[in-house]
């Protein structure tokens, strides 16, 4: 219980009502679309890329304030940063969403570890590694994803009634 | 204090007891972390009452055997059991014989049975298959299957912005391809309690069939299916007090018979050779394999605990409830129900401004209470209110209105998060 509270806090809700980098990029190298069809969860993010490095990025699109918060978190920790830093990114953020990142070890998330408690809520994980699943997708040129694709390495069915 | 008169006709339920009500059911004194269960779910799945528990005790104690097959003391008190509680459905939506009534694993299954056992069967390219924008996707995807494989047509009856259906595009809908009719009784996403007997009257005199999905009805009203003259009706257990894994379908007995079977294996047969197969009668005809037993007789106890409080009870104190959490839902500002229909069951579907209803269901949660967030399995209800999802609080007869006072004080918390 004290991880609901705890996920809530003022950053992730500041990040909530002011989400950074909103907006669309008008030139943009990558693109990619978001969808959480359980929820409606929906992203567009563009980024421009250039000699490996995410030098602008931008989304916009309708979701949870868990989503909306992780999304603009994620674009101010990767811009002006490498591909590889972003994957390392990507990748450690989604170990950590999943509980299979041991926080004490050395990482790079910084300021994102506010998003450890999403672990605890399973239904909710979905919510926050959306974004994270869309920049994966854009920076490697799949057009679209969905947290019910194939690929989808949280899978659960969806609810009833 | 605006909700004094509701508060009063609550009040005036005065023969019924909710508090002892309340005292029949174990679960609702558990705690979430440090607080109260407030349980607003029962669309989903409603509790089970020590009476309901107590009979799969004593049959999982006492009765328990393989049913229609050994001669054995246990075999023929289980088989006894299983039929007895086959009865009581059948008394309970005023069937004519208990054979028309035969035990699914619930709503879902029920439906997949009429599609494969009548549609597969009766229905063929071009014909049309008409159903509402209120169906759950229990009462839709199996029709599509069948559309896709046959080259049949589904046809979609339009809702107003109150959530209730208009009856007049309905009949307008009508030609000579239509050949069955898929209708939801009660909205599982907005509470509307659909016109359903006018319906099934309009569909007969073209002579078309019609199937009720009555999950979300069953539990809150009487059901005649007599009265009502449709062909299959359907419900689960889970949803009226008794156990998961155990509903009924209702089907007029000259259609069950005309049907192909579902599921082929033991207990569906009279005879099997390699050359030929001659099936059992109904019901047995669509209960292939060991049923699950202890959730029939579980159902039946369901059935004896909820005809002993009255479904005529149940429903008149539902109402009240419901204009009473109404009429406090008016004290949200920001807030906004879906689903205003003249006649409702006792739910609540809303949206508050500017937040997403998952961020509602996580912090109320947090408070002990739980309600439903998301599509509620009715994508096509939330198109057509142009919503991804709401928040859904769903009542049951043992809810009070203590409860209610909690939900809005909940909401009100989590507005105060987003301020």
């Amino acid at each position: 219980m004290d991880n609901t509270k705890s996920l809530y806090q003022e950053v992730i809700l500041d990040h909530n009502r002011k989400p950074r980098n909103y907006g669309t990029l008008e030139h943009p190298s990558h693109h990619a679309v978001g969808h959480n069809p359980l929820c409606g969860d929906h992203l567009d993010l563009s980024l421009q890329v250039e000699n490996d490095q995410i030098n602008y990025i931008a989304f916009h699109g309708e979701s949870c304030a868990i989503c909306k918060a992780s999304a603009s978190m994620m674009t101010t920790a990767v811009k002006g940063k490498t591909r590889a830093t972003a994957e390392t990114l990507i990748e450690e953020f989604r170990q950590m969403a999943m509980g299979k990142l041991d926080l004490n070890h050395p990482h790079q998330l910084g300021r994102l570890t506010v998003f450890s408690g999403i672990r605890d809520l399973p239904t909710r994980v979905k919510c926050a590694i959306l974004p994270w699943h869309t920049l994966h997708a854009a920076l490697n040129a799949l057009t679209s994803i969905s947290t019910e694709a194939d690929n989808d390495p949280i899978q659960s069915p969806s609810g009833n009634t | 204090m605006a909700n004094n008169n509701v508060t009063t006709a609550l009040k005036s339920c005065d023969d019924f007891d909710v508090e002892s009500i309340r005292k029949d059911f174990p679960i609702l004194n558990i705690k979430v972390g440090d607080k109260p269960l407030t349980y607003l779910d029962n669309a989903a799945s409603s509790q089970m009452p020590q009476q309901v528990i107590d009979r799969w005790i004593h049959y999982q104690t006492a009765q328990h055997a393989n049913i229609n097959r050994a001669v054995h003391y246990l075999s023929e008190i289980a088989t006894d059991a299983y039929e007895d509680a086959r009865r009581k459905v059948q008394q309970f939506v005023n069937a004519r014989e208990d054979r028309e009534i035969i035990f699914t694993s619930g709503t879902t299954d029920s439906i997949n049975l009429v599609m494969h056992g009548y549609g597969r069967q009766f229905i063929q390219a071009d014909d049309e298959i008409i159903l509402t924008t209120l169906e759950h996707h229990s009462n839709i995807v199996p029709w599509q299957m069948l559309a896709k494989e046959k080259g049949a047509v589904i046809r979609v009856v339009p809702v107003n912005d109150h959530g209730e259906l208009d009856i007049d595009a309905y009949e307008k809908l009508f030609n000579e391809r239509t050949k069955f009719v898929g209708l939801i009784h009660v909205s599982n996403a907005l509470g509307t309690i659909n016109p359903i007997k006018r319906m099934i009257n309009y569909a007969h005199q073209q002579d078309i069939p019609v199937l009720i999905d009555g999950a979300q009805a069953a539990p809150h009203m009487a059901i005649n299916v007599q009265d009502l003259d449709c062909d299959f009706y359907t419900f689960s257990a889970h949803k009226l007090c008794g156990p998961t894994g155990i509903g009924m379908l209702y089907g007029k007995s000259a259609l069950l018979e005309a049907m192909q079977p579902f599921k082929g294996g033991g207990d569906m047969i009279t005879s099997v050779t390699f050359e030929k197969t001659t099936y059992a009668d109904i019901p047995h005809k669509f209960e292939a394999g060991t049923p699950p037993i202890a959730g029939a007789i579980g159902f039946g106890a369901a059935i004896d605990y909820l005809n002993m409080i009255g479904l005529d009870r149940i429903a008149a104190y539902e109402s009240k409830l419901l204009d009473y959490a109404t009429e406090r839902f008016l004290d949200i500002k920001g807030a906004k129900i879906l689903g205003t229909a003249a006649h409702k069951t006792a739910v609540l579907s809303f949206v508050l401004d500017g937040i997403h209803p998952h961020d509602i269901g996580t912090i109320l949660n947090h408070d002990g209470i739980a309600i439903r967030t998301g599509h509620h399995c009715a994508q096509p209800v939330m198109q057509r209110f142009n919503v991804p999802a709401t928040s859904r609080a769903s009542f049951a007869f043992y809810n009070n209105e203590s409860e209610v006072e909690t939900l809005i004080k909940g909401i009100k918390a989590v507005q105060k998060v987003f301020l």
